[in-house]
């Protein structure tokens, strides 16, 4: 039996849409529950970030049990950033007992990249042993080896980025992370189709799917600060040249129109098993982009 | 060894400003190698102290100046005893071990740090140091070519680079490498990429339980018995 809806449907042989949602900053969730409400339908699976960049923000487990509580199904973002071994198990214990069931394990954005600079950075697992710590905790163990009274059961999946200039050593973690359990991987945002397509090469070896990372731009110069200030993001010249070139306040558009694209030409040439959009802020506009696209989902309801 | 740098003046001022007398005791190992608080250094903050407090015109400090050999090391510190005696405080350009040390065997006398130790690391060039080493109870170098992930990598994970490390930098800065992507390509030039593809678990924390004490198991006998 499969161990959530999510896995259901990456089984299910489907071309996938996930997207995420970014809690607020603060205790007013009324536009977090708009964006799950407006989005829950319409995708296969709702990511909630994890302190993204390393901004405090409500938690990701938090927005996980609001998804659930609007009958959506989440995707439990967890970084290793901030918690330690048993803060990281107790949270997934919770999670489980919340009817969570879905996790993707990061290792997180360093400290020194949000907003609290000064924090300790914990670190105490990497994302190749969280991915492993879940499967002993699914065995009845937790990670000292003790009996737990009651196991969780979760479908996890992992990140991975195949548009880096040094792919070689990301290939060897991807490797790690398949070994570990991952079933499924989010990407990085892709634009380099090529790119895609030589991962992709390499990863169809792999009993594991694969949803293409979409970031939506809303311009030239967010593109710019993404390439200069967000971890692992890279950005070609030619998006930004072409967003660069969008008649004024049109940018958003044309980040779409971009994004749209990308989706449509991956879907076309089943590159991939799905696609994971990334709105950055701008989740309201997930929905239009899901029709631009020709990628509305209706099975879900 | 250990690099630290000196505390600014004026925080050095604020620290000095209770005693009269104060000795600015300097280290000659490897504060004196980094340039942190070795002689000359001593020397130079002496006069740097002595400039500010005629400008300032509101102190009245007497200073002495003096370096020993190694500050964590009781042995050095009895030709001290005499010195110590007669002043308020000691100023110490030691490491954060060289004052401790120096607490303990002065009880009666305040001991003022007068650098921030920093890390234990190498001269990159002139002037410049690099972290090497995190003292992480548990040396896995042979596992990483050389390379400390530990210490080297922002996160100091184990199973490879983040998905931050960009054209080989790391995420925080491109002016740190990713400490990843330099044991990938050492391995690859020893031939030994298997070992960044085992799988390596949590770390044990408990090889650093604080505070760290090592009993040699060597027989040090130092009596001069040669039978």
């Amino acid at each position: 039996m499969a161990k959530s809806l999510f896995e259901e449907r990456l089984n299910s042989g489907k071309f996938l849409v996930t997207t995420e949602i970014g809690p607020p900053k603060g205790t007013d969730i009324s536009e977090m529950v708009h964006h799950i409400e407006l989005l829950k339908d319409k995708v296969d699976a709702i990511n909630v970030t994890d302190h993204q960049s390393s901004v405090m923000r409500f938690p990701s487990l938090g927005g996980c049990l609001l998804v659930r509580e609007h009958g959506g199904e989440p995707v439990f973002q967890m970084t290793t950033r901030d918690r330690n071994r048993l803060a990281l198990q107790a949270d997934l214990l919770l999670a489980y007992s919340r009817g969570i069931r879905n996790v993707l394990c990061l290792t997180g954005d360093s400290v020194d990249v949000g907003d609290h600079k000064e924090a300790k950075p914990v670190f105490d697992l990497d994302s190749v042993q969280l991915l492993r710590m879940i499967r002993i905790m699914e065995s009845g163990k937790d990670l000292a080896g003790n009996d737990l009274k009651g196991a969780p059961e979760f479908c996890i999946g992992a990140s991975v980025h195949p548009a880096t200039d040094s792919i070689e050593p990301q290939l060897i973690k991807f490797d790690k992370k398949v070994e570990a359990g991952a079933q499924f991987f989010q990407t990085q945002g892709v634009y380099d189709l090529d790119c895609l397509r030589r991962f992709m090469q390499y990863a169809s070896q792999f009993n594991v799917k694969i949803l293409a990372g979409i970031i939506v731009l809303a311009s030239a110069r967010m593109a710019q600060y993404m390439n200069d200030n967000v971890p692992g993001i890279v950005v070609p010249q030619a998006v930004i040249d072409e967003l660069a070139g969008a008649e004024k306040g049109k940018g958003l558009q044309k980040g779409i129109e971009i994004a749209v694209r990308l989706m449509k030409m991956i879907k076309d040439e089943n590159l991939c098993h799905g696609v994971h959009i990334m709105a950055v802020g701008r989740e309201g506009i997930v929905p239009d982009i899901l029709e631009a696209a020709g990628l509305e989902v209706s099975v879900h309801v | 060894m250990i690099v630290a740098e000196q505390k600014p003046l004026e925080e050095i001022r604020r620290l000095i400003a209770p005693y009269e007398k104060v000795l600015i005791l300097g280290c000659g190992t490897c504060m004196t190698v980094c340039g942190a608080g070795g002689e000359r250094e001593g020397s130079l903050l002496h006069s740097a102290l002595r400039v500010a407090q005629t400008r300032g015109g509101d102190e009245a400090h007497n200073f002495l100046e003096y370096t020993v050999k190694r500050q964590c090391d009781f042995e050095f510190l009895d030709m001290l005893e005499d010195r110590v005696g007669e002043v308020d405080a000691i100023l110490s350009l030691g490491c954060g071990i060289g004052v401790q040390v120096i607490a303990e065997r002065f009880p009666d006398i305040p001991v003022l740090p007068g650098v921030n130790t920093s890390f234990m690391g190498a001269s990159k060039e002139l002037g410049v140091w690099d972290e090497r080493c995190a003292a992480c109870g548990e040396c896995r170098l042979d596992e990483t070519g050389g390379i400390c992930p530990i210490t080297r990598c922002v996160k100091g994970i184990l199973n490879g680079p983040c998905a931050g490390s960009k054209s080989g930098k790391c995420e925080v800065s491109s002016d740190i490498d990713c400490a990843w992507v330099l044991i990938y390509e050492r391995l690859e030039r020893l031939g030994q990429l298997e070992k960044m593809r085992r799988y390596y678990p949590p770390r044990n924390f408990r090889t650093i339980p604080r505070p760290r004490r090592i009993v040699s198991k060597a027989d040090i006998d130092l009596g001069g018995n040669d039978g």
